[in-house]
């Protein structure tokens, strides 16, 4: 055969990727030039995508342990214990640019790859939620990528059984070139149950599960994940893989009993750099060798070459350890799901990743030194030009105040970015599985733990444009706000995985904002006692040199003794009293008002303080769990009068479906109809510098606020839990409209029908 | 008839997901036996109810269930429903149960041409079968739907046919109980969205009555009726034949 003797050289390698120093490396590890095929591996493994060569120094500093953590970073997912034996397996990864190429594909595979992670451990995936950033819906081809990366999770995940309970999508010009799909996924597994991606073992065979290797997504982590968009992204289209749930789902079926029957060592999945990270990655974590026989994988296509069998990302594919005594055994159980099984090498004791093609020596790579040394880069970071120190001064003409404070509301609840997302979640399956206690739509979602009185809650967040005016400020508040959607619903927040898309590491300024990111997250995730038990970087975010939103978003996981005290958004009865617990400032700067009223962003966001947001957080989990609160509900995007609509806007909805007629009669004790709001700001307007602007007491953002409604008689006991914490008596919960005043004098008051109708108007910007 | 729990087969096609949830919600009933039986075999176990789930049965990368009625099983259950059985298929299954000929009538892509998961307003539009028994004359069942090809339609003079022999058991309403825009989630013919056979031991539907089982969990209970009309039924004819 040629390829032996088909060495590479210099040229190859930069084709590939790769740089003249990461070359010259590779030569002094192999101490020769190295085969074509070795080249191949060398420039996947040490891709930003598969090595993190940029982000590994930084990443250190993140909290990553704590009672509760059975798995943190460095496996395929991270694994946190929630009681009576039950654990979950979290994880989130990004797959943007697949999808900014092929929207419908690049996000089924998403879904599928984030999936087999969890699986891969041996938990059983029981939620997914995805994180989605596009550029502004007036452009068509934002709507096409909106359209076919909803349908693409909703048919990936859907036909799985796996329900997708919310998520959350955001609009910004800076997503236009490359949006973002971030699946996130968790699984429940008994903490006995882990099985972790460690080859062991000499002699035990190394054998391939699933679906057949082709040339889709040849190169997709090296081509794709690490380089920046420009004119050639319709080229890239090969490099994205093509899904097939069904042969996922009876992979999970296949694997799951494999695991829980013990059948095999060790499972790994393929994803980005398919075979060559999977068996580099098992045979370096175990200290062992691996022969692999490229010639013994089953191919959908016969000619393809050693080189390009290795790097398929071909999807639904599992690497698994297995004994010669279980080989029967696994046998049969791939046999009864219909999928291939094929052994295709060995366990040996070289601690070389050796590729074989019909009997002859392809690769042979030391794999500890494939995976320990590659290179880390630390670029110089630069503070960017466009930050500014201090609030934006809103007296200065460049805010007038709006005459109508109401139209001012309909216009932010009809916004894209906080409008609702039932057109997407709608077309999700969030109820498969019988676990699901609340659906999309409200802060938190909500599962059971079947057999038991836990709970499980699930929250992802992130302000991609709090964190691009100031990403240590932006990234400490998504943590905390992902913690407070968690703690409204009841759940105590227990651990983050993340997934941080940023544009290109290579620049300074990126890379300011990158490390900014990271400090922000640690310090939140130790404050709010969250560790970083998994995740994902996502560089060269940028299209035509022009990088997204700094956006780490913040997958939390909270959990709950008794799941029975959960709670919602929805106002629930005429007369119950409704509370703003935490400081009432609300800033102008970055906040949606200002993108929508004023068409700009700028400014800076203000700091969370972290002890009171703690504090703050502890109080309203201690009054749900008391049973003192009828909803509860974080202000974000729109401020405290955009979280009053959602909640009077809530009111009216039973499970998701808002009834047709609002005046029939309710099936469900206070519900059925919408219920209202009469508030009185105080004198909160007196903040921000902008004393008098009664605006931004109601449309300006910050941090630490929750909206509670409590029954009249339970008012005294909450104020007594309460105690020192900031909050004020606002108002009671009403009729049919949300009327505002600000000391007496009347604001606004809107239907509510009204503020529906704003709030539910997004298909109509999408026909 | 031998008495002792009332034994529901639930069977798994290997893209079926909604066979855990119907084994689970018929578990949630006291008395009750379930069982799955698997795709590739052909022993009902001696089943007196068979139950075929939701899911994607073979990928339904062709129609939906066109593939699953040609399964070693489910020629067992055409003869099972042949001999009177009871057997209900949801979703996925009243695909399955359609394209296998034992309901009439077909489903087609919903008219939004987009899967839609969505709490509906069901109404009982007969009492007369042994899947709705429990339930009231015009009571309304909330329950989830979850599909991507659950528009029902059917020749006029079959559905003349059906109306007139009561084949219609279930519709999509408003909260009201009335027909009216915005109620029907898939653009369904007449706003059917659950028929039975001529003999009446057949009945598909599309909404998930397995995901409302449970008042404390988002799908409420309201599909609890359905379960009971078919445990009520397997006792009432074992109670005859005692």
């Amino acid at each position: 055969m040629t390829y032996v003797n088909r060495t590479a050289d210099l040229a190859a390698a930069i084709k590939l990727g790769l740089t003249e120093d990461e070359y010259e490396h590779i030569k002094r590890i192999q101490e020769r030039e190295p085969t074509y095929v070795e080249l191949a591996i060398y420039s996947l493994m040490w891709s930003e995508h598969c090595s993190y060569k940029h982000s590994r120094p930084i990443l250190g500093r993140f909290p990553t342990s704590g009672p509760r953590i059975l798995q943190g970073p460095g496996e395929n997912a991270g694994i946190i214990d929630v009681g009576d034996g039950w654990a979950v397996a979290m994880k989130v990864e990004s797959h943007n640019h697949p999808s900014a190429v092929e929207p419908f594909q690049g996000a089924a595979t998403g879904v599928g790859g984030i999936v087999r992670d969890i699986f891969t451990m041996g938990a059983r995936p029981c939620v997914s939620m995805d994180s989605l950033r596009f550029g502004e819906l007036t452009e068509p081809r934002q709507r096409f990528l909106l359209d076919g990366v909803v349908g693409g999770i909703a048919h990936y995940g859907n036909c799985l059984g796996i329900p997708t309970i919310g998520g959350e999508i955001y609009f910004e010009p800076s997503y236009e070139g490359n949006c973002l799909v971030n699946a996130m996924s968790a699984g429940l597994i008994r903490t006995d149950g882990i099985v972790r991606a460690i080859a062991s073992g000499v002699g035990n065979h190394v054998v391939l599960i699933g679906s057949k290797t082709g040339r889709d997504g040849i190169g997709g982590a090296s081509v794709l994940a690490s380089q920046e968009f420009d004119e050639t992204l319709e080229e890239k289209r090969p490099s994205v893989q093509v899904g097939d749930p069904f042969t996922e789902k009876k992979l999970i079926e296949a694997c799951l009993e494999l695991i829980h029957r013990k059948l095999v060592v060790s499972m790994q999945d393929l994803g980005a750099a398919g075979l060559t990270s999977s068996s580099s990655e098992m045979s370096s974590k175990g200290f062992v060798g691996l022969d692999i026989h490229a010639d013994r994988v089953p191919l959908r296509e016969a000619d393809m070459e050693p080189w390009e069998i290795m790097i398929s990302e071909s999807q639904e594919r599992m690497l698994a350890i297995v004994t010669e005594e279980q080989l029967a055994d696994v046998r049969e159980v791939c046999e009864r799901w219909d999928l291939d099984c094929t052994v295709i090498g060995e366990v040996t004791d070289s601690k070389m990743l050796r590729i074989h093609w019909h009997g002859e020596r392809v690769a042979d790579i030391p794999a500890r030194r494939l995976a320990d040394e590659s290179p880390v880069i630390r670029t110089p970071s630069v503070k960017p030009g466009y930050l500014v120190d201090d609030p934006v001064t809103v007296d200065d003409g460049s805010y007038p105040r709006p005459q109508d404070l109401g139209a001012a509301l309909t216009q932010l609840l009809a916004a894209p970015n906080i409008a609702s997302k039932r057109w997407a979640w709608e077309q999700y399956d969030y109820i498969v599985q019988a676990n699901t206690v609340q659906i999309p739509g409200s802060d938190a979602a909500v599962l059971r733990i079947k057999d038991t009185q836990r709970g499980i809650a699930f929250s992802n967040d992130c302000n991609g444009r709090h964190c691009y005016l100031d990403p240590y400020r932006g990234s400490k508040a998504a943590v905390a706000e992902a913690a407070r959607n968690l703690s409204c619903a009841g759940a105590l927040p227990v651990a983050v995985t993340d997934c941080l898309n940023f544009g290109n590491p290579e620049k300074g300024e990126i890379y300011w904002q990158f490390e900014q990111a990271v400090e922000g997250i640690a310090e939140a995730c130790e404050a709010l006692d969250t560790p970083v038990v998994s995740g994902n970087v996502s560089f060269y975010n940028e299209s035509f040199g022009q990088a997204i939103y700094p956006t780490p978003m913040i997958g939390m996981l909270g959990i709950y003794d008794d799941v029975s005290i959960h709670l919602d958004d929805a106002f629930k009865a005429e007369g119950d009293v409704i509370v703003v617990l935490g400081p009432e400032a609300g800033w102008m700067d970055g906040s949606e008002y200002q993108k929508i009223a004023y068409g700009t962003v700028a400014g800076r966001v203000p700091d969370v303080d972290l002890q009171l947001e703690a504090e703050l957080q502890a109080k309203v989990r201690a009054a749900v769990a008391a049973r003192l609160l009828k909803s509860a509900h974080d202000c974000a995007e729109g401020g405290l009068a955009v979280a009053l609509a959602e909640c009077a806007i809530a009111s009216g909805s039973d499970g998701g479906a808002v009834y047709a007629d609002p005046d029939s009669p309710a099936r469900v004790a206070g519900r059925g109809r919408w219920l209202g709001a009469d508030v009185d700001l105080g004198a909160t307007a007196a903040v921000a510098g902008a004393a008098g602007r009664p605006d931004l007491a109601l449309f300006g953002e910050a941090p630490s606020r929750i909206v509670v409604s409590v029954a009249p008689e339970k008012l005294a006991a909450l104020e007594e839990l309460l105690g020192g914490l900031p909050h004020r008596v606002a108002g009671r919960v009403t009729g049919a409209d949300l009327r505002c005043t600000m000391e007496g004098e009347e604001l606004f008051t809107v239907p509510v029908s009204e503020l529906h109708s704003a709030y539910e108007s997004l298909p109509q910007r999408l026909a | 008839m031998s008495s002792g729990p009332v034994r529901f087969g639930v069977v798994v096609f290997p893209g079926s997901n909604c066979d855990a949830d119907s084994h689970h919600a018929i578990s949630t009933f006291p008395g009750t036996d379930v069982r799955y039986l698997w795709h590739k075999d052909t022993d009902l176990q001696g089943v007196q109810a068979v139950i075929l789930p939701g899911g994607f049965s073979y990928g339904d990368y062709l129609r939906c269930g066109a593939i699953a009625r040609f399964s070693p099983i489910m020629q067992s259950v055409i003869d099972f429903a042949d001999d009177g059985g009871l057997v209900m298929g949801i979703c996925n299954g009243f695909q399955t149960l359609v394209e296998a000929g034992l309901l009439p009538g077909g489903l087609i892509r919903n008219t939004g041409l987009k899967f839609v998961c969505r709490y509906v307003n069901l109404r009982v539009e007969t009492t007369e079968t042994p899947f709705t028994g429990a339930c009231e004359q015009g009571e309304l069942l909330r329950i989830v739907v979850k599909h991507n090809e659950g528009n029902y339609t059917v020749d006029p003079d079959t559905l003349a046919r059906m109306k007139a022999g009561d084949q219609i058991v279930l519709r999509y309403v408003n909260a009201a109980g009335e027909r009216a825009d915005g109620a029907n989630p898939n653009g369904a013919l007449d706003d059917i969205a659950g028929v039975c056979n001529e003999a009446r031991n057949v009945f598909g539907m599309m909404p998930h009555p397995e995901n409302s089982v449970e008042a404390d969990l988002a799908g409420g209970a309201d599909g609890r009726k359905l379960f009971q009309s078919i445990i009520d039924t397997v006792l009432r004819a074992a109670e005859v034949t005692a």
